[in-house]
């Protein structure tokens, strides 16, 4: 008996669900096997990595906070995604956010205008929008690849961003650290609960994720990109515009990543930095897709991963584990999901049938 | 015939996840016989021969070949045993030449050389003329099919299976096939021929085995039987038959086409050159042709997928939509059902429901920008009850339909819209004979209800039933169009290969005797 890989006659439904659950699982199991081999206690590091974390107010705030930004261009991402348009550029858009943001926080340092916060979400929203352009602008002219384009503009952005906070935007009195002056409290998300850090922007990623909802299952222009996703063909035999779709998936994506840029600087940072981002960008494409590119489960993913982020910085202070344990638990996410979905298509069967013949 | 049959089956079983292809067929050929395996689509005649070939592996059952009883492993096991096929589908490489190709599939080496020499030897000796070096992608379709017959011929085959051979080629390269294959079966190579054409079968086949639903339904000689018989058999019940119901309804001019001409987006595609025809309201215009002559290109540029360069080479009620997307030129009253179903003409992934949306959602199903789910919903329960579209509910996902329910879906989508101009490409191929006479009979009403309905098949019988005129399309030009009552099935099949005024076999001889240029036609 052997066993026996074949195309299941329709995609599977229970498996499109089970599946981020059994990769979660065996990130889980390979993560264990990994804290022995390097001579840790599995239980110990299991509740330092996954509960600790959170096992208080201040935690869950924080689980929020990471989650918040991850939720948000996890689901702009997936507006492109649907449409088979592959933004790998949020990193990059985000950093940009996060100039254009923090440089109005800086000029207007002194005022104390309520306008200040909508300001500076408003162009770190058009920011990352811009940045998003270009890849879209190559990709509708000269057929460009956006996935090549908007990983180099990655580096560029975060570069760019270095070299500001390194130049122009340094604080003047901070003793040449490369950094900016604090944000005025004008430009800092207010506190919701007391006791933790988590702040207003937990708002607006909520709201992104609704209003993608929406977006992917409700609108005429969702269900364009979606058709444009699963058969370009049949976009083109119904008419629909896909350079329009091309634009929307990546501005979408900039946006939301802008945003995200915002709350960042505007949160618990609260100045710029020559880094501003853990890499969310990158992180939001595994969120988008253990999240299956729906809103909702983008939204619980988003929570998984922030906690990998938290249980990453538990684990280095309480089990002197690597800074690259987090990145490792997200690779082995995603490397899981992949091969989990292959069974969404097929199945295993053990081979019981055998030939007649006398 | 007293000795060993060729071939016998004996319970041929082959189990799908979804479906039993095959249930305990049981068959047997003589050697020399030209067997025929009869059945619509979808019945499990090809499943059977792929087992036969070694392509797929029966779940049960027995082949006996010769006599003996064999466990065929893979196509070069059936090949080593004598066993060749020419399947439906090609399997050739258009960038190497025809001597390259045969060598791919022979099991042992040979230099280029003598193998050109027998691809000349065997071509010749059964009346197949072949060049061993020309490229692939210069050849037409009937010569590609040429260049397989030949593939499996050098083989020295006991057994040729032949899978629908005949939908590529002209009525006369038909009459040129079959003398061929009496030829081998008089030298005592046996034939299996699979096919749904019955007047064929009658013609050419010493015997049948119908299969319906995966089961053997009949035996026959096709000789002694009736066409009614013999679909009797094959579908179950009497085939239902068109309204022949014409009036005449004299509506207006609707689509115009003028000096179309279209560089192919493939490197191996057909050029349009300056096609120029016209359909009124209340006529079907068929397109006729063997495929590959231009009729992708054509209908790329007439639904708007391929944006043509002259705006005016185009016109819907006398308005000019060459530089329109299908979206704009649907809101002028066109409908198109294209003949790739399957990602083209519906969305796999989503349900029935969302892939009326596709198209239909001009038919109020966007408000303020939202989908309205509900009426999408509707409209697909009316497609399904008035297209008979078996399928458990508009929920269904859109791959669970087979082929010809499929066509019914989108036939229906488009049709329900009202257009006031049909094009619909290969409306029934691989649609079995019902499902084609439900799609036959409602572009025949629409035609009656005043719309323009353009028809473009492969399938000449099926344009001379339905079709008030007929253009027909050989090598990107078009001729004239002729009146179905006044042609014949011949004269139309002279025109397939390009001999009509002002087409490509008479263009060659223009510019050979330096003629001026053809004026329109």
């Amino acid at each position: 008996m052997v066993v026996k890989i074949e195309p299941r006659p329709e995609p599977s439904k229970v498996m499109q669900y089970l599946s981020p659950l059994i990769a979660a699982v065996l990130m889980l199991i390979s993560g264990l096997i990994i804290f022995s081999l390097l001579g840790k206690n599995p239980a110990e590091a299991f509740h330092a990595f996954f509960v600790e974390p959170v096992n208080d107010l201040y935690g869950i705030g924080e689980l929020l906070i990471k989650a918040s930004p991850l939720m948000l261009i996890g689901t702009g991402l997936a507006v492109g995604f649907r449409a088979s348009i592959w933004n790998i550029g949020a990193e990059g858009q985000l950093a940009v956010g996060a100039i254009f943001g923090g440089y109005f926080a800086i000029i207007f340092n002194d005022s104390n205008g309520l306008f200040i916060l909508p300001l500076m979400i408003a162009v770190g929203a058009v920011g990352g929008m811009l940045w998003a352009s270009i890849p879209a602008l190559l990709k509708t002219v000269f057929n460009a690849n956006e996935i090549l384009v908007t990983l180099m503009l990655n580096y560029v952005a975060v570069l760019l961003l270095a070299l500001l906070v390194h130049g122009p935007l340094r604080d003047p009195n901070g003793y040449g650290f490369p950094q900016s002056v604090l944000f005025g409290d004008a430009a800092i998300l207010p506190v919701l609960v007391e006791g933790t850090r988590l702040h207003l922007g937990v708002f607006l990623a909520f709201g992104g994720v609704i209003a993608g909802w929406v977006f992917l299952q409700k609108s005429f222009t969702g269900y364009q990109m979606r058709v444009a996703g699963l058969a370009q063909k049949a976009a083109t035999y119904a008419g629909f515009k896909y350079k329009k779709l091309i634009w929307i998936g990546l501005l979408t994506g900039g946006l939301t990543a802008g945003i995200a840029g915002v709350l960042e600087i505007a949160g618990p940072i609260g100045q710029l930095l020559p880094s501003v981002s853990p890499g969310y960008g990158y992180a939001a494409i595994i969120v988008a897709f253990v999240g299956r590119l729906h809103p909702g489960g983008i939204f619980l993913s988003s929570l998984l991963m922030a906690l990998l982020y938290l249980g990453g910085e538990s684990g280095q202070m309480n089990l002197d584990l690597p800074s690259a344990v987090t990145g490792i638990f997200q690779g082995l996410l995603l490397f899981y999901l992949l091969a989990a979905d292959f069974l969404i298509h097929y199945r295993m069967r053990l081979n019981r049938s055998r030939l007649e013949v006398n | 015939m007293s000795e060993a049959p060729r071939l016998q089956l004996k319970g041929m079983t082959k189990i799908y996840p979804s479906v039993i292809a095959n249930d305990s067929i049981d068959m047997s050929i003589a050697p020399g016989e030209i067997h025929a395996v009869l059945g619509e689509n979808g019945a499990g005649k090809s499943t059977l021969m792929k087992a036969i070939y070694g392509v797929v592996k029966p779940d049960r059952g027995q082949i006996i070949w010769n006599g003996e009883a064999v466990a065929i492993q893979n196509p070069a096991h059936a090949r080593r045993l004598g066993i060749g096929m020419v399947f439906q589908h090609f399997s050739l490489f258009e960038t190497l030449t025809v001597t390259e190709n045969i060598a791919l599939a022979m099991d042992d080496y040979t230099s280029m050389e003598s193998l050109a020499g027998r691809i000349e030897e065997v071509s010749g000796e059964y009346g197949l003329p072949l060049d061993p070096g020309q490229l692939i992608y210069s050849l037409s379709v009937g010569l590609r099919q040429r260049v397989e017959i030949i593939r499996c011929l050098l083989q020295q085959p006991k057994l040729l299976i032949m899978d629908e051979p005949t939908s590529v080629l002209t009525p006369q390269a038909v009459r040129k096939m079959f003398e061929t294959l009496r030829r081998l079966a008089d030298e005592g190579c046996s034939i299996l021929y699979i096919s749904h054409k019955l007047d064929e079968i009658m013609e050419l086949c010493h015997s049948a085995t119908i299969i319906r639903g995966g089961k053997v339904t009949g035996y026959a000689v096709p000789a002694d039987e009736t066409a009614t018989s013999l679909a009797r058999m094959m579908i179950g019940k009497e085939i239902p038959v068109c309204s022949r119901q014409r009036p005449v309804v004299d509506g207006e001019r609707c689509l115009e086409v003028r000096n179309l001409s279209k560089s192919s987006a493939d490197q191996f595609g057909t050029d349009l050159k300056a096609i120029s025809f016209s359909v009124k309201g209340g006529e079907i215009l068929g397109v006729a042709g063997i495929s590959g002559n231009g009729q992708q290109e054509l209908l790329y540029a007439l639904s708007g997928e391929r944006l043509v360069d002259d705006r005016d080479s185009i016109a819907i009620h006398g308005e000019s939509v060459g530089h329109l997307n299908p979206d704009e030129r649907r809101n002028r009253g066109l409908g198109f059902v294209p003949e790739e179903r399957l990602g083209r003409g519906a969305v796999p992934g989503m349900s029935l429901s969302s892939n009326v949306i596709l198209t239909a959602h001009r038919q109020g199903m966007v408000a303020k920008g939202l989908l309205k789910f509900q009426k999408a919903a509707q409209f697909a329960e009316k497609c399904i009850s008035d297209f008979t579209v078996k399928c458990g509910s508009g929920d269904d996902p859109i791959t669970s339909l087979s082929g010809g329910n499929m066509q019914k879906f989108i036939t229906g989508r488009e049709i329900l819209q009202s257009p006031d101009l049909l094009i619909v490409s290969q409306p029934t191929w691989g649609v079995d004979i019902g499902a084609a006479n439900i799609i036959r009979q409602s572009m025949i009403d629409l035609r009656n209800n005043g719309s323009a309905v353009l028809v473009v098949s492969e399938e000449l019988d099926e344009l001379l039933e339905i079709c008030d005129r007929l253009i027909v399309i050989a090598e990107g030009y078009v001729s004239s169009s002729v009146n179905v009552n006044d042609t014949s099935k011949e004269e139309i099949g002279l025109w397939m290969s390009g001999m009509f005024p002002g087409g490509p076999a008479t263009d060659t001889f223009n510019e050979a005797t330096h003629n001026q240029e053809s004026h329109g036609c």
